[in-house]
This record gives structure tokens, sequence and C-alpha cells, in this order.
């Protein structure tokens, strides 16, 4: 097999493995607990920020997945998690049907298929590397001959939609912020990846630049056959970009499903409430009242039971004491809510119909 | 594919007007800071007559004369006075400017090579090997770097080459301890967090993307103790652990002129005038450097 | 676009009047005009929003009400009226009393009105008794019932937190507390809602569109977000490279935009796409230089109708509709879009 590092012609999607039903990536029982005391005999560390809390989920090859939640939801740290920048405590991750970090798929082969583009355009450049250095230097790192890398840097230039003559040589202060975040596209396309990670890539910039960049973002995606994970805050956007949604609250999944189905008609309170949260667009038709009262609660001690249930309006006892899991509502829509699960006990949720005897 | 959002009507003039290259930035800034640039016009002017001090000195810096010892300042013959031998202060005051400008460079040199080295090591490695290195380093900082440095010389004994050896591993702590912190923010950074994502190798980061954005602020730091370099290289020679007599040397010469503080005392201070104004020239060439480099976005 | 003779501006007694705002900065390598003739009036109730992306001159006019900007950085030309006073001739005691006292601010971030080390309640009481030559004990009473009117729970405990004890919404409605402590009649919101999460964010615009209902406040509301404006504002003003491009009745704004500025930025709104995956309509290029604007129209190169005569001179504000005005040339009488008369041939 040819190194597809080293052959520009090579073509990412000859790459698939398991075939189109094989889901890209696929994340389970993940978990990631930041700093608290641990008690010398082990056990549960007291006082954790418990970042990412049990999320599992999957991509479709050639997909985009959007992870919408507030903050402190562990969206970034799920994004994190599954670039490999910091170790889950627990969780397995499954490229292409090989276990990452497994003798198929070590970490430095999994690394040329799996890219991230940070959500400040700034910090994510190196100010003293130009534009073409920037670019040049994952292919270089790979072994790819200077003049060929750098060759490649000016291919993937224009593909972002920057002259390469004008920019190849200019450095990150001499550049809008627009220009950057396509700097830092280019950069992370420069490995020939399937999978990118979006991570807020275009929360910071102006919104006449973010619609530009969003174009770019899917005729990117047309023209390489990639496949998305884009985690944004703004549900408009993901709207846009997402074929599958899936909310996150405080550390774990409260719903995933197609776009369409899960931003217009929600099965989870939550995910409700931030879509009435969104600013209305028409001058007629103002938010009268906030849907949601109050803050997320601080992910260090998060609520029992249902995650949410402090700030639901259908909240009933049920809730504080049983943790919803993540349960189908219809194909290829999963809801943690126990309203949705017939049977559950939530005094909204549907009696269990007894099966057929 | 139809990428018809070209930036094209981004304003070509920034590229022309910031220029090219981080370090040309830098010195423009730089040029344009006139404190810092009065601060460097003296310390050339000290470095340049301290190399060609031979051509520039009116007289031998050795040749006493016991006849014509401590003439004030302006006496004919001796501009800037003489000294209890009855040496010519002009002269032995431009010789002298070589060992105490070498006394106050060379450890700092020696010092921001090791302390860079073992700084960026422990900020990017972390865990244990940080550990071992940065409460190493504590162990040094909890003397004073007056009476450590004093300690060590009188240990290796007196002598040029060992008070540079001591003034060396005096500053190799203060040196270890920026670069560290330094590189422990660049190690954060998201450029590092994407090299990293690349399948970059520990050096190979450090290399490209940590040295380029570190080395400047330690350096910056280190032109800082070139000043106290100097002060303690003279304490180190008054105390007659660095230079010997008859070698002209600021600090020494100001502990052989202390006895003529109260018949000539403008005499007796122009060693210690020499030191300051090297010192804060230096200090404030290294407070317009540490603003020039302050990159905005 | 009917009677032009019928202004867009309300009678009465404006509380904030500026008159050819200029700010010129001149601090850096080359002087900036970051803001270049404003002409914004506001009456008591009223509620303006700026909107405007990064180098719009938005907050820079704000900040330029309140003669916040460094006095030696920045030069400020053109006249500021506020509640019947010169801003600019107001001495420093004066300024001490003006700022607070008629017009408050609250920005972005929080953590520039409170001091890190003070409990929340005392500061407010603080300024109460500073402004208002009263009693600590009643300074603390008008710092509970601000805490209860802007819904902080059990407001009587939360007086002692310290700023870094609470969480970011109710931060900023502390925040919002303390602007209205001495009772101003102006309140400049600086993107106040920016950096809170989308729940949260609601919930302050919609106790700011209250209080400022029931306090009277005359309010200008900084923000990027053309939602955020069309959630409280009565009037928008839309700003680019230093000048308000175009202003009117926010109805009027949103539904009939005048200027092609507007109309990209509703046009590139991600939620403005039909269908999903189909690409949005875009405005080309990147926020001005205001170092090397063109002359004429600033807009003009990133502007899909421009014709060479946008380059003669800027744009005099012309009238849209009865409640709404708009720079921009194509609103001459006889003059044709080009894109029309593509559509007419």
């Amino acid at each position: 097999m040819s190194d597809p590092i080293l052959d520009p012609t090579f073509d990412p999607a000859a790459r698939d493995r398991g075939g189109p039903a094989q889901p890209l990536l696929s994340v389970t029982g993940l978990v990631k607990h930041f700093g608290g005391k641990r008690s010398w005999r082990g056990g549960e560390a007291k006082g954790a920020v418990r970042a990412v809390d049990g999320v599992d989920f999957a991509i479709a090859k050639g997909e985009t997945l959007g992870v919408v939640g507030e903050s402190g939801c562990g969206k970034s740290t799920t994004a994190r998690l599954v670039m490999q920048i910091i170790k889950p405590d627990a969780g397995e991750i499954v490229f292409d049907g090989e276990a990452v970090g497994s003798r198929a798929l070590d970490l430095e082969a999994y690394r040329r298929e799996v890219q991230m583009v940070f959500q400040d355009s700034y910090a994510s450049l190196n100010p003293r590397l130009t534009v073409e250095d920037t670019i040049a230097f994952g292919p270089r790192v790979h072994g790819v001959p200077r003049r060929e890398a750098t060759g490649r840097a000016h291919d993937l230039l224009a593909k972002v939609g920057l002259e390469p003559g004008r920019f190849a040589g200019r450095y990150p202060h001499e550049l809008s912020g627009g220009q950057r975040q396509r700097i830092n596209i280019a950069r992370a396309l420069a490995l020939q990846p399937r999978l990118v990670i979006l991570d807020e890539a275009v929360s910071a910039l102006d919104k006449s630049v973010e619609a530009q960049v969003l174009n770019l973002l899917l005729d990117l995606k047309a023209e390489l056959g990639l496949t998305y994970m884009f985690i944004s805050h703004d549900l408009n956007v993901v709207r846009f970009m997402a074929d599958r949604v899936m909310v996150m609250y405080l550390g774990k999944v409260a719903e995933v499903g197609p776009s369409d189905v899960i931003l217009q008609q929600p099965s989870h309170p939550y995910t409700g409430a931030l879509l009435a949260s969104m600013p209305s667009t028409d001058p007629d038709n103002r938010t009268l009242e906030a849907p949601l009262f109050g803050d997320p609660p601080n992910p260090i001690d998060p609520p029992s039971g249902c995650r949410f249930h402090t700030r639901c309006r259908h909240t009933s006892a049920i809730c504080a004491n049983v943790p919803p899991p993540l349960a189908a509502v219809r194909p290829s829509h999963e809801v943690a809510c126990l309203m949705a699960q017939p049977g559950s006990g939530h005094p909204l949720a549907a009696p269990l119909r007894e099966n057929a005897a | 594919m139809a990428v018809t959002t070209v930036d094209s009507v981004a304003p070509p003039v920034l590229a022309e007007r910031l220029g090219r290259g981080y370090w040309a930035g830098v010195l423009r800034r730089l040029s344009r800071d006139p404190v810092a640039m009065t601060a460097a016009a003296i310390i050339l002017l000290i470095v340049l007559a301290a190399i060609f001090a031979p051509y520039i000195a009116p007289a031998d810096p050795y040749k006493s004369s016991m006849i014509r010892r401590l003439r004030p300042i302006g006496t004919p013959g001796f501009l800037l006075g003489s000294d209890e031998l009855g040496r010519d202060m002009l002269s032995r005051l431009i010789y002298g400017g070589r060992l105490s400008l070498v006394m106050g460079v060379l450890p700092v040199i020696c010092a921001f090579v090791v302390g860079s080295f073992l700084g960026v090591t422990a900020g990017y490695a972390g865990g244990w090997l940080n550990t071992i290195i940065m409460r190493t380093v504590d162990v040094f900082y909890a003397f004073p770097s007056v009476l450590l440095a004093i300690a060590l010389s009188g240990t290796l004994g007196a002598g040029i080459t060992n008070a540079i050896v001591a003034l060396t591993i005096v500053f190799v702590p203060q040196v270890t301890r920026v670069a560290e912190s330094v590189t422990t923010q660049i190690r954060n950074r998201d450029y590092v967090e994407a090299a990293r994502v690349s399948g970059a190798r520990a050096a190979t980061i450090v290399r490209v993307h940590v040295l380029g954005n570190v080395l400047g602020p330690i350096f910056v730091y280190s032109t800082s103790l070139i000043s106290v370099s100097m002060i303690l290289a003279s304490g180190l020679s008054f105390l007659g652990l660095g230079s010997k007599p008859p070698e002209p040397e600021w600090g020494l010469m100001l502990n052989t002129l202390r006895t003529a503080i109260y018949s000539q005392p403008l005499v007796a201070a122009l060693p210690g005038v020499m030191i300051f104004i090297t010192s804060i020239s230096f200090n404030l060439l290294s407070d317009g450097l540490r603003s020039a480099m302050e990159v905005k976005a | 676009m009917s009677s032009p003779s019928s202004s867009p501006v309300p009678t009465g007694q404006p509380l904030v009047e500026t008159k050819d705002l200029t700010v010129d900065f001149t601090g850096g390598a080359r002087p900036v005009r970051a803001v270049a003739g404003v002409d914004l009036t506001l009456g008591a109730g009223e509620l303006v929003a700026l909107l405007g992306e990064s180098g719009s001159g938005k907050s820079v006019t704000l900040r330029a009400l309140m003669r916040l900007l460094p006095e030696r950085r920045a030069t400020t030309g053109g006249s500021i009226r506020v509640d019947g006073r010169d801003v600019a001739a107001l001495g420093r005691k004066e300024l001490a009393r003006f700022r607070g006292g008629t017009v408050a601010m609250i920005f972005q971030e929080p953590g520039l009105a409170f001091d890190p080390v003070y409990r929340v309640g005392d500061q407010i009481a603080e300024a109460v008794m500073r402004h208002e030559g009263v009693s600590r004990r009643s300074g603390r009473a008008r710092a509970l019932e601000l805490f209860e009117r802007v819904r902080i729970p059990s407001a009587a405990t939360r007086l002692d937190n310290y700023p870094h004890e609470m969480s970011g919404g109710m931060r900023q409605r502390a925040m919002i507390a303390l602007a209205l402590a001495c009772r101003p009649k102006v309140l400049l919101a600086d993107e106040p809602t920016t950096a809170l999460d989308a729940t949260v964010q609601i919930q302050i615009l919609l106790l700011l569109r209250e209080l400022q209902r029931e306090f009277g406040l005359a309010v200008i509301f900084v923000t990027h977000d053309i939602g955020v404006a069309t959630e409280v504002a009565d009037r928008i003003a839309v700003m680019y490279a230093g000048r308000i491009v175009e202003r009117g009745d926010c109805r009027d704004v949103i539904r009939a935009p005048a200027h092609p500025y507007t109309r990209g930025l509703l046009f590139s709104r991600a939620d403005h796409a039909f269908t999903k995956g189909t690409r949005l309509r875009t405005i080309p290029g990147s926020p001005p230089d205001l170092t090397a604007l063109p002359p004429g129209c600033a807009f003009a190169p990133r502007c899909a109708e421009a014709m060479p005569a946008c380059s003669a001179g800027v744009p005099e504000e012309i009238a849209a509709s009865e409640t709404h005005v708009a720079r921009c040339i194509l609103l001459r009488p006889g003059v044709q879009s080009r894109t029309d008369a593509t559509a007419a041939a």
C-alpha cells in the first residue's frame, strides 16, 4: 500500500476499509474528569470537573455531525479526547473499524486521518512561521521533501481561496481573522485527513466572514470527500452545516439524531429550550419569556439523576433519582429523557405498552 | 471548485507596512525608541573604546609614578586624574572596560545557553523531569546571589576564569526559571497542540514551534542580567576574588582607590560611575528590547 | 420610498445627541479615524442598537459618549450633548458625577466593572453612597432592592458574594444592578451578552428590555448580532468603517434593508439559507482596514452593486422610508441598481 502522505494523488476515499456502512468514528463510554483529589485508597475523585462523563456517539462516513451545548457541556473536551490531545480516563475510540492505539492503527497513523481546526485563529498559528511553512509543517514531519511540501502548501492555499503568490510568505499578524482561519483549515487538510474536527471554527469571525468560511467548508467537503465533526454554540450555523446533531449537557449526551428532526421537533426539553433561546429574527415576534432560568450548573458537582432536572420545567420527583439512559425514540433518534421513555415512571411518559403476548 | 470568495480586497498595504519577518519589525521598533538607542550608543562607545584601547588611551595604564599620585581631575597630562600609584585614570578606565565587559557579558552568555536548555527541557517535558530540574534550581535560589557568587568563587579559587564560572552558576537558575515559565505557557498554545496533532516528535516541535517563541523573552531577561553580572564581578574583584592587581578592572580599581576616598573623592568614584553608566545602559536597552518585542495582532 | 420630507428623528428634547462625532487615534504608526462623523439622537425610554462588525467604530462611539477614551491618544471631534450638557466641557468633578449618575455603562466582561477583592453588595452600596451622599445602611438597602430587581435568586445572601463566586449570568445581572445604582438616565451597553450562553443571553436581553421600559432609560446597545438587536431595539443604526450607513425603525431596517451592507449581513446568516447545504450568499472580502479606506463609500470595494459614482464622495443620508435612512447612492432618484438593470434586460 502506498503511503498516503508521500503520494499527493492518493485519494482519501480509497483508504476506506470497512465500507460505507461502517462508521468512520465510533466512540463508546468516553470519560474525562479534570483535577480533584483522589483518595490514596483509589476510588472516586472528589471535586473533579466531570467534563465528559460517559459519552457514546458515532459519525458515519461523509456526514457532518453537529455538536451543540453550552459552556461546561463538554463539547470541546470531547473534541480534544477524540483528537488524542488529552488522554481519556475511560472509553474507546474506534476509527473505521480499528481501535485507536491498537497495532493496526497506531497514534501516528490515526493523526493523519483526523485533524482539527481551532477556534482562536490567532493563537493557533505560530507567529514566527510564514503561512507556507505553517501549512507545510505537517507533511514535512511525515517525510515529504521541502520543495514538494511547499508546493502542496501552495495548492492548499489556492484551495482555501487565498492566492499563493500573495499569501505564502506572510506572517499571521499580517492577515485578517478570516484569512487566518482559512490558513488553519489548509493546515488541517495538509495531511489529507478523512475526518476534520471543527471546534467553534467560525465562532470568532465577523458574520460576513463567517458565511464565507462556511461556504468554503461545504466546498472542501464535497471536493475531498471529508467527514466533519462540527462543534458550535450557534444553532443556526449547526442547522446549516450538520446532517445529524448531538446535544450535550454537563458532560452527557442529551439528544442525538437527524438535524432537521432535532431542530424542528426536539424531544429533549433542553434542546427545546436551546432552540427557544435563539434570538428572534422577526421584530414583530420577539421572545416574550426566557425558556430557562439561571445558568448551567457547575460540572464539578452536577445534579443527581437527570442533570437537567434543576432547570427543566417538566421535572418530576423521579428525575432527581434516575439518570435517564440514552434510548431511541425512533430510528436513529436517541434521547436521554424519562418523558420520552414509556413506562419510565415520569408522569408525562407514555405508559408501557404490553407486548403482544 | 467554485471558491469565489477570495479575499481579494484585503488591503495589500498591511503587508508592506509591517515588512517581512519578526526580527526586522523588532529592530525597526527598537530604532524608534530614543532611550534604547541612546543606551545602545553608549554601550557601543564603551565596547569600541575597550577594543581599540591601545590606540585611544593617552598613556600606559600600568606605568606608575610615585610623584604624580592622586592628581585631581583636569590635571594637564592626566585628564581624569591619576590613581594611588600615579597611573593615568583615563587610560586605566578605557583598558578596564575590557575585563569588566568580559566579566559582565560572558557569564550571562553561558547562563543563557545552559539555562535555556534546562528551562525549555523542564517546561516542555513537564512531569518528573520538570520536578527534578526545578527543585534543584530552587536550592540555588535559597542563597542570595552575592553570597553564592562569593562562596563559589572562594571555593574555586581566585582568578578571572573561576569568577566567570562562579557567576555563570549564579545566573543559570534565574535563566532556567524564566525559560521554564515561558515554555510552559507556549506549550499550551493552540499552535503547539496543532503541531502535536500533526504527529510531530517533541524535538521537532521544540525546534520549530517552541524555541522561536521562547528564546526572545529569555534573551531579554538575560540582557537585564548583564548589569548584575558586572556589579557582581566588580564586587568579586573588589574582594580580591576576581582579577588581580595591577590589571585594570573597574571593580578592582574601586577597591584600590578606596583609600583615596577622602583625599580625591571624585577620582575614587570614577570606576563606580563607569560601572553605573554601563549597567544602566544595558538595563535600558533590555527594557527597550522588551517593549519592541511585544507583537500586536 | 415615500416622502423624504418627514424626519426620521423623533422630535422633542433628546437625551443624547451627537453631531458629526469623530474619533481619531494618533498613537499608532498612522493616525486612524475610527469614528468618521456619527449623528445619533436618542430620547428617554428609547433603545437604539448600534450594529456592526469589528472595526466599525461602534464601541469607540460608545466610549466617546462617556469620555472613556485615552485622551492622549484619541482626539474627539464634533459635539456630544447628553442630558442637555456638553460632554467635552465637563470638568473633572462634573465628569465623575456624570459617569454613573447620568450615564452608566455595562460591558461584555463583568470583570471590568467589579473589583475582585470586595464583596459585590459593598461595591454597589459604595457607589450609591458616593453619588447620593446617603448612609451605608441605605446604600445596602438600595443594593438589595436592585439585586431583587435584576432577579438574582436569594438576593440578600448574594450581596455578600465576591465576584468570582457568581456564575457568568449572575455577574452580568449584578453589573446591571451596579449600573442602575445611581439612577442614570442613559445606559450604554457594550456587547453585554456576547460572552454568555444562549439560554442565559436571552434572560439578560429580556431583563434589559424590561428595566429600560420601567425606568424610562435611554439605552444604546452595541452588538454585532442582528438577532440580539432585533430582540431589544426600537431603532437600529448599522455602522461600517466609522459611519452609520443605515438607521431607522427596527422593523424597517430588518424587513426592508436599504443599504447593500445591511442586506448582505442579513442574507449571509446561516438561518437564511432555505435548504441545508446550499451555499450562503456572502459579502466578499474582509472588514475594512481603517488606515487605508477607499474614497467615497467605504463599502464599495465589497459591494456587488458598486459603480464609479460610489467613489466620488461619501453618500449623504437618503430616506428609504418614512422612518428609515441609508447612505447609498442607489436611493438617489434616477440611480438604477446594476442587478435591477440586468434583471430588466
